[in-house]
């Protein structure tokens, strides 16, 4: 049992937990992530680490309430427990010196760039940072990306922050006005990290991308998340998370991601009807 | 209320019977709807009757056919007296886990292929009656899953002070686990999973196994005092070196062939396609089937290609026909002879209206446009001169493409040993497939480091597993007492 030491809603629907894991906040690093399993019913849910505080032994999770387990894991408390939380998984970023780096968040996405950022900068580089969200409510770690940066760039797809618009814009200006720049690193929702991939590969840019594909076990046990990257397919539990955006088969990435979309809109439905019923809104199981 | 048992003359007719006591099952009609366990084990009469079919032969060819050696003809002399728990204890005195072993050992070709009977007849039902007398021990609160019953048993301290690591908690780790604790050892379990059990757990599924069996030895286990922490991934959340560094003088590796192989046919990543391991893990350990009170996900369409024909391709095989799945069928490239499941798993899977494609490979998934799974093209083969492994080889008929029309395709060609441990473990050397290399006592490379199960052999059986078990528990202590690590 992994006891929920601090819980903070960051925006509607977007939560922050850090959570009591002594040996996975000592053992982890930046660009690894972690599973976790709610209650004897979960689902096990891949999150990418946020944070990592080794002294208190808390891993800190930034999650959006998408579906029913999404929802029912916002609904813990401070002080309340998470059954499973196992990690660290995949391979750490790679973190070099490399000059002037960029560093591209989407949406809740800019949770786990947050941590690259920050050991980006610690290790010399220029880090600018890009970050997007559909409006200002739900720009998330605005105060620690700048800590963690050289400079933030804010856009917003409704224009009540920063520049409206999408991040490739922003990047494309800074490839035509900042060259060079030597690395790019992006998270996000598929459709922007492809779209960056897009703007970079034309540029000659390297890039990283960090995949979250189906997974169940998140050891290599199953091959849920297989990815084609290049020729060769491989298992984002443990070859990635982080691949080069630019040999992503994101078409098949989008595909792959559909595979379950028809049942988790059943849970999501039975889970919410449950709820105006009045039977067990508190989405425990014990009201079945 | 106990039923009448059989009486002299039925027990000396019984002794005369060419066949085995066939074994009560679930009706195929029933079971295809539920998860529940098939084979429903022999009653005590029956047990009784099949017993008398025992030869008792002085030179036991049983025995040898048995890879950890249990004196077959003593137990089953022991169920003959009516002394269950006599016959229970005589298996332990060689094997932890009889009420696993006794569900899904491939006895037809270990201890029943050598039983004299079955050279003219069937053979005596060895397998049946070893579930019979562990499932007795169980039901009488009497085992634990490590040869002590319940009554030399509480919970108990170490009485050494070494530490032993165990990693992994499959049917290796759990036998070393299990004689190293019994022996005063402090042993902790480390298990990457959310449960402990390996392919017991995640695996093997309910109906063949039920989990109530599994956890009952895992809790015998820990009553012996070993201590088992779930969620730890050795290689990631603690290193190898780290255990050392932590204070434990050994540490055994039974970290399984947990690397599902695909096929590397165009299209395997489509949606739809699936490893066994995938397959599996979400009905087993993940209870799928119960969805969504559980909710993890499964879908299967109307009809289902397993790739692949042994034990874990019949699971998967019979576990879609329970989801719905209105065609199922095993597509596998060599002829019946030569399909690696044990023998009454693949007439299970036929009862239950599984189809068998033999002589048939694919090379090809094709898919709809928005990237589902739509057909398996294949081709058929026919049998050739023997190859290596003294098999004869299948070749290629030209021209025999044809497509099936298959809504999912699950892949179970075989699991390799999955890197992470050989790859953070400075010194342990890993033959080319990945294997950690071990002696016969499962020592490896790395002093103090041993290793055993499928992490070494490559994919085989429970029993293995355990026999490999029990030479790396004693080899461990062996090593930790001549070290005086004490
Ligand atoms: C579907 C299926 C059906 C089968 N049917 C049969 C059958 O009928 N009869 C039979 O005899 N055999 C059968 N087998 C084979 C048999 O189950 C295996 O040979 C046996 O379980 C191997 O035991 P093991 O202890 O080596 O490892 P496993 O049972 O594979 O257990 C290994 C454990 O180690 C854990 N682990 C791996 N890496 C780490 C790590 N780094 N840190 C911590 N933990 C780790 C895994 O999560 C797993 O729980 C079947 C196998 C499968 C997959
Ligand atoms: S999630 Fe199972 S192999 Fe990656």
């Amino acid at each position: 049992m992994y006891r929920i030491v601090r819980k903070e809603v960051l925006a509607p629907g977007l939560k922050r937990f850090d959570v009591e894991a002594p040996l996975v906040a000592r053992s982890a690093r930046a660009g690894q992530f972690i599973i976790l399993r709610l209650d004897e019913w979960g689902e096990r849910i891949p999150l990418t680490i946020a944070d990592l505080d080794p002294e208190q032994g808390t891993v800190t999770i930034i999650f959006q309430e998408v579906g029913k387990s999404t929802q029912l894991l916002g609904q813990l408390e401070e002080g309340e427990y998470i059954r499973d939380f196992v990690g660290p998984l995949g391979r750490p970023s790679h973190i070099s010196q490399l000059g002037r780096v960029v560093m591209i968040g989407g949406g809740v996405g800019i949770a786990p760039i947050h941590p690259i950022a920050r050991e980006m900068k610690r290790a010399g580089n220029e880090v600018i940072s890009i970050l997007g969200a559909r409006n200002r409510q739900l720009l998330i770690l605005e105060e620690e990306m700048k800590q963690a940066s050289t400079e933030v760039l804010i856009t917003t797809d409704d224009g009540s922050y920063g520049r409206k618009g999408l991040v490739t814009k922003v990047l494309q200006e800074l490839i035509i006005h900042r060259s060079p720049i030597n690395l790019v690193v992006s998270i996000g929702p598929l459709v922007m990290m492809e779209a960056v991939c897009r703007v970079t590969q034309a540029a000659g840019i390297k890039t990283m991308v960090s995949l979250n594909p189906i997974m169940v076990d998140g050891t290599g046990m199953c091959g849920a998340c297989r990815v084609q990257v290049g020729a060769e397919t491989r298992f984002a539990c443990v070859d990635g998370p982080e691949f080069d955006g630019h040999l992503v088969d994101w078409k098949l990435a989008r595909q792959r991601a559909q595979m379950f979309v028809a049942e988790e809109k059943q849970a999501l439905q039975e889970h919410e009807e449950r709820r105006k019923g009045g039977l067990g809104g508190c989405g425990c199981h014990c009201h079945q | 209320m106990r039923l009448p048992l059989p009486s002299i003359e039925e027990l000396k007719e019984a002794r005369k019977s060419t066949r085995k006591r066939p074994m009560p099952s679930q009706d195929p009609l029933a079971r295809m709807h539920n998860f529940a366990e098939v084979a429903l084990g022999y009653s005590e009469e029956d047990a009784l009757l099949e017993a008398a079919r025992c030869l008792s032969c002085k030179k036991a060819f049983c025995q040898e056919g048995c890879p950890v050696d249990i004196d077959i003809p003593a137990f089953i002399t022991k169920i003959k007296e009516r002394d269950y728990l006599g016959a229970a204890r005589k298996i332990k005195e060689k094997s932890n886990l009889p009420a696993i072993c006794g569900r899904v050992c491939p006895q037809e070709s270990q201890c029943e292929k050598y039983c004299i009977r079955g050279k003219k007849e069937e053979p005596v039902a060895i397998g049946r009656l070893e579930r019979f007398v562990a499932d007795y021990e169980i039901a009488q609160g009497k085992s634990d899953g490590t040869g002590v019953n319940s009554v030399e048993r509480s919970t108990r301290e170490p009485s050494r002070d070494s530490r032993v690591a165990v990693v992994g908690s499959g049917p290796a780790s759990l036998t070393v686990a299990g004689d190293l604790a019994r022996k005063g050892y402090a042993v902790t379990l480390f298990e990457a999973l959310h449960v402990p059990g390996g392919v017991l757990m995640y695996g093997i599924p309910e109906f063949r196994l039920p989990e109530r069996i599994v956890q009952h030895e895992i809790e015998g286990i820990r009553q012996l005092g070993v201590e088992i922490q779930t969620n730890v991934v050795i290689g990631s959340t603690i290193t190898v070196d780290q255990l050392f560094q932590k204070g434990y003088v050994a540490v055994f590796l039974g970290t399984g062939a947990g690397l599902p192989y695909f096929m590397g046919i165009p299209g395997e990543n489509l949606n739809g396609v699936y490893s066994a391991n995938e397959f599996l893990t979400r009905v087993n350990l993940m209870k799928a089937y119960l969805f969504p009170t559980y909710l993890t996900p499964i879908k299967v369409g109307r009809r289902v290609a397993v790739l692949g024909a042994g034990n874990v391709a019949m699971d998967a095989a019979r576990t879609a026909r329970r989801l719905g799945a209105e065609e199922v069928s095993i597509v596998y490239r060599r002829s019946a002879a030569e399909m690696p499941a044990r023998h009454e798993e693949i007439e299970h899977a036929k009862e239950e209206g599984v189809q068998l494609r033999l002589l048939t490979n694919p090379i090809e998934i094709k898919g709809d446009d928005a990237g589902w799974v739509k057909e398996l093209v294949c081709l058929r083969y026919e049998l050739g001169a023997p190859d290596e492994s003294g098999r004869r080889a299948p070749i290629a008929i030209p021209g025999s493409e044809h497509s099936l029309e298959v809504d999912t395709v699950v892949v179970a060609i075989g699991q390799g040993p999955n890197p992470l441990i050989t790859a953070t473990t400075e010194g342990l050397i890993a033959n080319k497939r990945g294997n950690i290399v071990a002696g016969e006592n499962g020592e490896t490379s790395r002093p103090g480091v041993f290793a055993g199960g499928d992490i070494v052999t490559g994919a085989a059986t429970v029993i293995l597993a355990m026999g490999a078990g029990k030479k790396a528990a004693a080899a461990i202590d062996r090593y930790l007492s001549e070290a005086s690590h004490d």
